[in-house]
């Protein structure tokens, strides 16, 4: 398989869309001209033309409403946020139009809209640019969300968002965008709401999503595989609707569980899979569920404080000795 | 009339933001600074004219590119750049860093990394002074690009309606990071957009600190008057990328070579000797004096040992009891430090409206 890295695996995504659907349209600062901030748009401007990649003004509420105008009216467009953090600018739009103009309208419309963009960390940029903010999207009824982690599901998700009838939120992960990785050859689509089991062992479930899966999660299976702890890893992919089937099969046949997310644990996606899991498999655990997340607190700029902050390796491995009382 | 002295101090504060940014630049390179870093460079006439012309009292704010504001109102570039390299001798402790400077002392509120995020707060700021009957003004800066936020919009429609003593500058660079104000904006002459509001918008050469001074002068005074906020635009050109990590491969070579020939350094040298203020020697000690105070800077942050691992959990909330950081005084042991008294007794005199609205009669039979 071909490797690609994760901002390419997305711009072919856009690029196989655009070309064969002429509803869908890309929107946002810095996608055309400036060939994306974080260059996943690069080339699509000369390719598309003007119309279809549209330089937006610094205006989020207003071209994420514009967008949801133009999917009531019947095209399906991707709006990029430069980052997840200047989004809550335009939450009102996503939330209060987006989310749920199907429900206002009774069924009589639809808005398949795709809001996409960096989230989490990026690295030294303190607390109003380094935000995980996926559990508020979350949050909402008339939204799904996704995350994905690798350049695969970056591409096969993102043609799936694009092609589902509903708002989404697609939240990529800043630092991963030059992170490559296989990503099959010709047309695929990953289906929302499945999870991709990524490795399998009887000890503990690890679950997890977006840049956690290759940056603290699998090193820390890894880790323990040597120490002859074998952990079932899930990346979930897709946050809303979460794949239940898989986190429960998994947490039947291992009996503890670690949660592994970037984000703050008060009102999470993680709190939210602790709270299916005691429900769903109580019978099951054989531990308390155990949450590994970022410390409770705005992001610093400092270097060691950013790091403190962030969940680690070690912290996923300390993780999985508490479930094993180790 | 620009006496010498000012002539003067308006040449050093825009030698020291000089000399601050490229120092830091450099810095970057060498990845003591990290994360998005914002240089100043060729704008520094809008700063520092404006500074001249206010108080030291009045509050001001700004966006991201936040380096030079303080400064020139007198703070301790040492602390910055410890800020900058993520010390914890810095302003905020090293949580903030380039986007997000603050020094409450100079009455410099900020450094807000969400464009347009501050056009509120601004307003907000002018709002408590005209309302605890203070006299002084708030100023706040931001980019073309951000006009286009809502926030500039719905702001301005309260500032002017309700005639807060704020004065908003526009710093017109030419350039939202790689697009062309022009591109995106219906009116891209943004001070036109004030009278929409029942504004005043004006204009002023960003490039020529005397004409920023004296058009801020002016507009200070009638602010101050009561006379209800102005937006001033400063056309003005960034000589750097966007940030650090931009090519500018947006603008021509040509474009930016012509820009720096209004370098508003250059120009403000050329009218000292010109006037015979001072020498070419003179002129030239002041710049080593100001690049010296960089290298101190520079030094400083260099030798300042990194925040400890506790503070992550610090200054997230005020615990009972808890003091406000005085940075100075912390760090310096600093025992000049004046900090801005925010009263808590006073009477408000201000009516936003009529006491006594005349009441419509109510009609005969109306349901
Ligand atoms: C709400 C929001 N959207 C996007 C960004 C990313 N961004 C940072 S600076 C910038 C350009 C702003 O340009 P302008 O307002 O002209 O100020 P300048 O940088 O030229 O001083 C953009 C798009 C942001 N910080 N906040
Ligand atoms: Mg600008």
């Amino acid at each position: 398989m071909p490797e690609l890295a994760y901002r390419d695996a997305l711009k072919e995504a856009l690029k196989e869309e655009m070309a064969r659907d002429p509803r869908v349209f890309l929107m946002g600062e810095e996608v055309a001209r400036y060939n994306g901030a974080y260059k996943v748009s690069q080339g699509l401007l000369d390719a598309f033309g003007s119309a279809r990649v549209v330089d937006a003004p610094i205006s989020e509420l207003g071209f994420a409403g514009l967008g949801v105008g133009a999917a009531m009216a019947g095209l399906r467009p991707v709006i990029e946020m430069m980052t997840w953090n200047f989004a809550i600018l335009a939450m009102d739009q996503i939330v209060n139009n987006a989310a749920k103009l199907r429900h206002m309208s009774g069924g009589q419309l639809r808005c398949p809209i795709v809001f996409r963009g960096p989230g989490g960390a990026g690295g030294r940029l303190s607390s109003q640019h380094s935000q995980a903010l996926e559990a508020n999207y979350a949050h909402f009824p008339g939204l799904k969300v996704i995350a994905p982690g690798t350049p695969a599901d970056a591409k096969g998700l993102l043609k799936s968002a694009i092609r589902d009838e509903n708002p989404v939120v697609f939240i990529e992960a800043e630092l991963l965008y030059g992170v490559r990785g296989e990503v099959p050859e010709g047309e695929y689509t990953i289906p929302i709401g499945k999870a991709d089991l990524k490795r399998e062992g009887g000890d503990v479930t690890l679950i997890t999503w977006s840049r956690m899966v290759t940056a603290c999660v699998l090193p820390a299976a890894d880790a323990l595989a040597q120490q002859g702890v074998h952990c079932d890893v899930i990346d979930l992919r897709t946050l809303k609707p979460f794949d239940h089937e898989a986190v429960a099969a998994s947490v039947r046949k291992t009996n503890r569980v670690v949660i592994v997310e970037e984000g703050w644990p008060f009102a999470s996606v993680g709190s939210e899979l602790s709270d299916f899991i005691q429900r769903e498999c109580f019978d099951d655990l054989d531990a308390p569920v155990k949450r590994v997340h970022g410390l409770e607190v705005n992001m610093a700029y400092a270097a060691n404080l950013e790091r403190a902050i962030q969940p680690s390796v070690e912290r996923v491995i300390e993780g999985v000795n508490a479930v094993l009382y180790r | 009339m620009h006496g010498k002295e000012l002539l003067l101090t308006m040449y050093r504060k825009m030698l020291l933001a000089r000399r601050f940014e490229e120092k830091a630049g450099q810095a970057y390179g060498q990845k003591k600074i990290q994360g998005f870093c914002h240089l100043y460079i060729g704008q520094e006439a809008v700063v520092v004219g404006i500074n001249e012309a206010i108080r030291p009292d009045d509050y001001v704010m700004t966006g991201y590119r936040d380096h030079v504001h303080p400064l020139v109102r007198g703070a301790d570039a040492g602390m910055f750049m410890a800020e900058l390299f993520g010390k914890d001798t810095g302003y905020s402790k090293g949580k903030g860093g380039s986007m997000h400077f603050f020094d409450v002392e100079h009455h410099f509120y900020g450094g807000y990394g969400i464009v347009g995020g501050q056009i509120p707060l601004a307003a907000g700021m002018a709002f408590a002074s005209k309302y605890r009957g203070e006299d002084r003004i708030t100023v706040c800066s931001f980019g073309d690009a951000a006009a286009n936020q809502g926030a500039f919009h719905e702001t301005f429609n309260m500032a002017s309606k309700w005639k807060l003593p704020v004065l908003y500058v526009v710093e017109n660079n030419k350039y939202g990071m790689g697009t062309d104000i022009a591109r995106v904006s219906a009116e891209p002459d943004i001070h036109k957009r004030a009278s929409a509001y029942n504004m005043r918008g004006v204009s002023v050469d960003g490039m020529d600190v005397l004409a920023v001074y004296d058009t801020v002068k002016d507009l200070a005074a009638s602010i101050r008057a009561g006379q209800g906020p102005v937006l001033l635009e400063a056309y003005t050109y960034r000589f750097r990328g966007h940030s650090m990590s931009d090519a500018a491969t947006y603008r021509s070579k040509d474009e930016v070579e012509q820009e720096k020939q209004r370098d508003p350094i250059g120009k403000l040298r050329a009218l000292l000797l010109e006037k015979r203020y001072a020498s070419e020697d003179q002129l030239d000690a002041i710049d080593a004096h100001e690049k010296k105070v960089v290298e101190d800077a520079i030094a400083f942050a260099d030798q300042s040992p990194e925040p400890p691992l506790e503070d992550v959990w610090t200054h997230h909330f005020v615990e009972p009891g808890d003091a406000d950081e005085r940075p100075r005084a912390r760090v310096r042991g600093a025992t000049d430090v004046s900090w801005p008294a925010y009263p808590t007794t006073f009477e408000v005199t201000w009516d936003l409206e009529p006491r006594e609205a005349p009441v419509a009669p109510l009609k005969q039979g109306a349901a």
